[in-house]
């Protein structure tokens, strides 16, 4: 049976160019050069440098797109003076030249139609119409259930422009999934303790550390570019690396002290570590002292949480995390005790976190050279517009009370307010998204599928055909960042930096900036007062002119710097410093959960472990890749094409499996990969798990490269165990097993 | 004068940003690399050691693909860099079956590439791409016989191994350990 909002691929009607399969170019000797360069190599003088900064990932390093005389894009490079990439910048970004040129990209806008047999497909339309549909559905929308009913999820700078418009229209009910998907947890848990958040980049001081201590955190494989390059700083400082990970990652091989954890037990770790800190009577008793509240408390919850105690649950030897507390301790206060970044794994996340950030409060290890210091931000002015409306309702009225210390949307509460049977008293009707691969990036794809079936409009801002492109009603197309303006970056760090991006070329094909395609829209709902400019270049200049520089100077600089003027980078510069709690000191115990209801310290608690013959589905970052964002850039998917299944030797043995070996994933609810997968035999990861890359397994065959290569662990992901406190969504809590025949031998399944 | 580079091996975090900087820098066709990274895993769980290379050319001072090449494209320059005469090369492979690195490959335009140490860039005193992008700082590249050279330095109080020493052909890249 055909449903309302088929699942539509891009590719199969009405774009012009229909993609040709990748066999048949092979076929053809054809090269995997998009566009045919040829010539020797140039020198950088020959080249045309122009400032941008990358949106290959959140990192946003700034750099230069060097343009050769034939106007042809030949290479990204960093800006040295850039504190973000110190002039180097990671594979992604190095390879982010791919996205301008896949020719995959969405080429103009498209709009979905409905045949007479009821079959749907998208056709090719002007931005005009495609710019008034959206525009009528949203007046349609405030008409009949108020702005508030349209929804939005975004992410990265296409997302800000679109949350620009969407305030201005009179909504907030908005999510990322880099909130309640990811870090959302740490967030909630910092916040508590500290009274401040890490924020991104991290606030970790680990060029100067003596002590890094990552707990399931993978610098290396994730490339957060400051901090792969300050983790190699502190190599050469001779510095202790303690890794925490049921797998042996790049940086297990690079530490002093790897502690190969039992899954889902890291907070009964945590807690013999603050255990021996406190009855071996190491800790920062100066720091505990001045700054911190809660301690006895503290010193009672974990009287019996020993290494002996710990041990039985977490695997690792008591002697070891006696010896690993040990050297904390003798490193205090220049140890990093990192936050990580994707943290949503178990459901008592926020909680887990609260344990690191206690640890680090009994080390002192918040505010001190070599820990975790204190951030700034340049403050930019906002381009004068009237202030955003009221709302009615917003995000939160949705959570009906639940998650009370979220801070940001979540995610799955928009999708289910969207679907009437879970009776919301606030529903979502609509949906616009920008930046954001939904289906790839959320746990629990039936429940996706079943809200996008329910919504009556849904439009998608983006460069490719994502699988999210596929359920839309109008696809807009985004002209990629190496073609457009932006926002200011004025990211936080030791001191504060602007950077520019600008356009390098042209857009490519019909498409457009995000920052061009929200003022269309808002000029169509009579909102001109919002986008008062014809060229975002306006905003800049007027920005960067309350700050001191101009557009002029930008464009030469890329990246300027300015000297700090919130207070000292570090704790022991200030007279006086009162930390933004209720008590104004860092909370061991923490208040704000207390009266929120929660327990004021974490508490070790079971998980449920794989049943036979079943493995923890463990999934992480390769640092040739960002999410599922990233495996049809032509530069990109060269590095690195496909994931594989990582499994123990004595599985491998117990399955039969071979090193290649294809095989199909089937999770604990019977949900089964859409594609094969290869076998990677390694004694990097333990026996009870396996482990899979994540964002490879794409479904949609207009993404002629990255199609059908690996698999999705988001697939796997039909479960998640949901943190009361701040609504994230912990996804490491599914189990799978190998199928060595083709489950879709004898049927036709739906693989969307 | 003897350009040589050093590789950190106990900062490489076999990222390939040193082989997309290379393939984008030298108009390198995807689908080929003049660099690559290996992983080599030892031990058993949970008594592992893992090291990343990032390997190319080893601009061996005892070169067999200089050789064994029948038309003198394959030659060596000052400082010690091998290079290919695309003009002269006839992509009869010889030097690519005597190379014990697998360094080379033939372009799909019929000529045999391999790494040329960016000789454009080096001429003109700056790194070689995969050095000055490389996001551990492990790559150091210069001449050997200055001391202060970059390469000198990473190299001073270090221990370091060659690949293929037995292949006698005195190469030019070391792996620190
Ligand atoms: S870390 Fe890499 S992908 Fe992310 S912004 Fe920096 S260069 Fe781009
Ligand atoms: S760029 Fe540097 S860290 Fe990355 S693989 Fe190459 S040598 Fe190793
Ligand atoms: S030296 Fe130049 S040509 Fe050789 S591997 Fe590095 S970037 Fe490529």
């Amino acid at each position: 049976m055909k449903t309302r909002r088929e699942f539509i691929k891009i590719s199969t009607a009405g774009v012009g160019a229909a993609a040709i399969g990748l066999q048949a170019l092979k076929g053809k000797g054809f090269k995997w050069f998009p566009e045919k360069f040829s010539g020797d190599p140039v020198s950088n003088e020959d080249l045309t440098p122009y400032p941008t900064y990358c949106e290959v990932c959140f990192w946003k390093c700034a750099g230069y797109t060097y343009v050769d005389k034939k106007g042809k894009i030949r290479k990204i490079v960093g800006n040295p003076n850039d504190p973000n990439s110190n002039g180097r910048l990671c594979p992604r970004g190095t390879g982010g030249i791919g996205m301008y040129y896949d020719e995959d990209r969405l080429k103009t806008p498209l709009i979905r139609e409905t045949r007479k047999d009821g079959s749907q497909y998208f056709r090719r339309a002007s931005w005009d119409e495609a710019l008034d549909k959206i525009a009528n559905k949203m007046k349609e929308i405030k008409e009949k259930y108020g702005p508030e009913a349209f929804g939005f999820f975004h992410h990265g700078t296409p997302g800000g422009h679109l949350a620009h418009l969407m305030k201005a229209y009179g909504s907030e009910t908005d999510a990322e999934p880099a909130y309640a998907q990811c870090r959302g947890p740490r967030s909630a848990a910092y916040y508590a303790t500290y009274g401040s958040y890490i924020g991104s980049p991290e606030c970790t001081d680990i060029r100067d550390t003596r002590c890094l201590v990552l707990i399931g955190s993978h610098i290396g494989e994730n490339m957060h570019n400051t901090q792969v390059q300050e983790m190699s700083m502190a190599i050469d400082q001779k510095a202790t690396i303690i890794t925490v990970d049921p797998r042996f990652s790049t940086p297990a091989a690079k530490s002093k002290y790897w502690l190969p954890i039992k899954p889902s037990t890291d907070i009964a770790l945590l807690m013999a570590w603050i255990h021996v800190l406190i009855y071996e009577d190491i800790y920062n008793k100066d720091f505990v002292k001045k700054y911190t509240f809660g301690f006895d408390q503290l010193k009672e919850h974990v009287k019996d949480m020993t290494p002996e105690w710990a041990y039985g649950i977490t695997t690792i030897e008591p002697d070891l995390i006696r010896r690993t507390a040990r050297e904390m301790a003798g490193h205090a206060p220049a140890v990093v005790i990192h936050p990580g970044r994707h943290v949503v794994w178990y459901g008592d996340d926020t909680q887990r976190e609260r344990a690191m950030g206690i640890l680090t409060g009994l080390l002192g290890a918040w505010g001190y050279r070599g820990s975790l210091y204190i951030p700034e931000a340049m403050e930019i002015p906002k381009f004068p517009q009237p202030p955003y409306p009221e709302t009615k309702w917003n995000w939160k009225d949705l959570n009906e009370g639940r998650f009370p210390l979220a801070t940001m949307g979540i995610t799955t509460e928009i999708i289910r307010a969207s679907v009437p049977k879970y009776n919301y008293k606030h529903k979502v009707k609509a949906w616009l998204s920008a930046g954001t691969n939904l289906p790839l990036s959320m746990p629990d794809k039936p429940l996706f599928k079943e809200a996008v079936q329910s919504i009556e409009f849904f439009a998608v801002i983006d460069t490719m055909p994502m699988e999210v492109t596929g359920y839309a009603d109008v696809v807009l197309p985004e002209a990629t960042y190496l073609e457009r303006y932006d926002f200011i970056r004025a990211a936080q760090n030791r001191y504060p930096s602007i950077a520019l991006r600008m356009p390098a070329v042209k857009p490519k094909y019909e498409s457009k900036p995000a920052w061009w395609i929200v003022k269309q829209i808002g000029e169509r709902l009579g909102l001109h007062d919002y986008f008062n400019y014809d060229d975002y270049s306006e905003v800049l200049d007027w920005q960067f002119k309350q700050v001191g520089t101009s557009l002029e100077e930008m464009k030469k600089i890329g990246v300027k710097t300015f000297p700090r003027t919130s207070g000292p980078l570090y704790l022991d510069d200030y007279e006086n410093f009162e930390f933004n709690t209720n008590t104004g000191k860092v909370e061991l115990y923490s208040t704000e959960f207390e009266s929120a209801g929660f327990n004021p310290f974490p508490v070790y608690k079971p998980h449920p472990e794989p049943p036979q013959n079943f493995y923890r589905l463990i999934y992480g970052r390769a640092p040739m890749h960002t999410f599922s964002r990233t495996q049809n850039n032509h530069n990109l998917w060269d590095l690195m094409k496909q994931n594989t299944v990582w499994v123990h030797p004595s599985v491998a043995n117990l399955w039969s499996l071979k090193n290649g070996e294809k095989v199909w994933l089937k999770n604990q609810d019977g949900a089964l990969t859409d594609f094969s997968v290869e076998v990677r035999v390694t004694e990097r990861i333990r026996w009870d798990s396996v482990y899979m890359v994540h964002g490879f397994g794409h479904s949609d065959k207009k993404l002629t490269r990255a199609y059908g290569r690996g698999a999705s662990d988001e697939k796997m992901i039909t479960h998640y165990a949901m943190d009361p406190i701040m609504g994230g969504t912990g996804m490491r809590v599914n189990f799978v097993t190998f199928l060595k025949e083709d489950p879709y031998k004898n049927k036709k399944e739906d693989k969307g | 004068m003897r350009y040589a580079m050093a590789v950190d091996t106990n900062k490489c975090v076999g990222c390939a940003d040193c082989v997309v900087a290379c393939q984008t820098e030298n108009l390198v066709p995807n689908g080929y690399c003049r660099d690559w990274i290996v992983e080599n895993v030892e031990g058993a769980y949970p008594s592992l050691d893992m090291k990343f290379q990032s390997e190319r050319c080893n601009h061996c001072e005892n070169a067999p693909c200089v050789r064994c090449c029948p038309t003198g494209a394959s030659h060596i320059v000052e400082g010690g860099i091998v290079l290919v005469t695309h003009d002269e090369c006839i992509g009869c492979g010889a030097c690519i079956e005597s190379c014990p690195y697998d360094a080379r490959y033939v372009h799909p335009e019929g000529y045999v590439d391999k790494c040329t140490f960016c000789i454009h860039r080096v001429d003109k005193g700056e790194n070689p791409a995969c050095v000055d992008v490389c996001p551990t700082y492990c790559l150091h590249f210069g001449d050997l016989d200055d001391p202060n050279s970059e390469v000198s330095k990473a190299m001073k109080d270090r221990s370091w191994y060659v690949l293929a020493p037995e292949a006698g052909t005195n190469p030019q890249i070391y792996f620190l350990r």
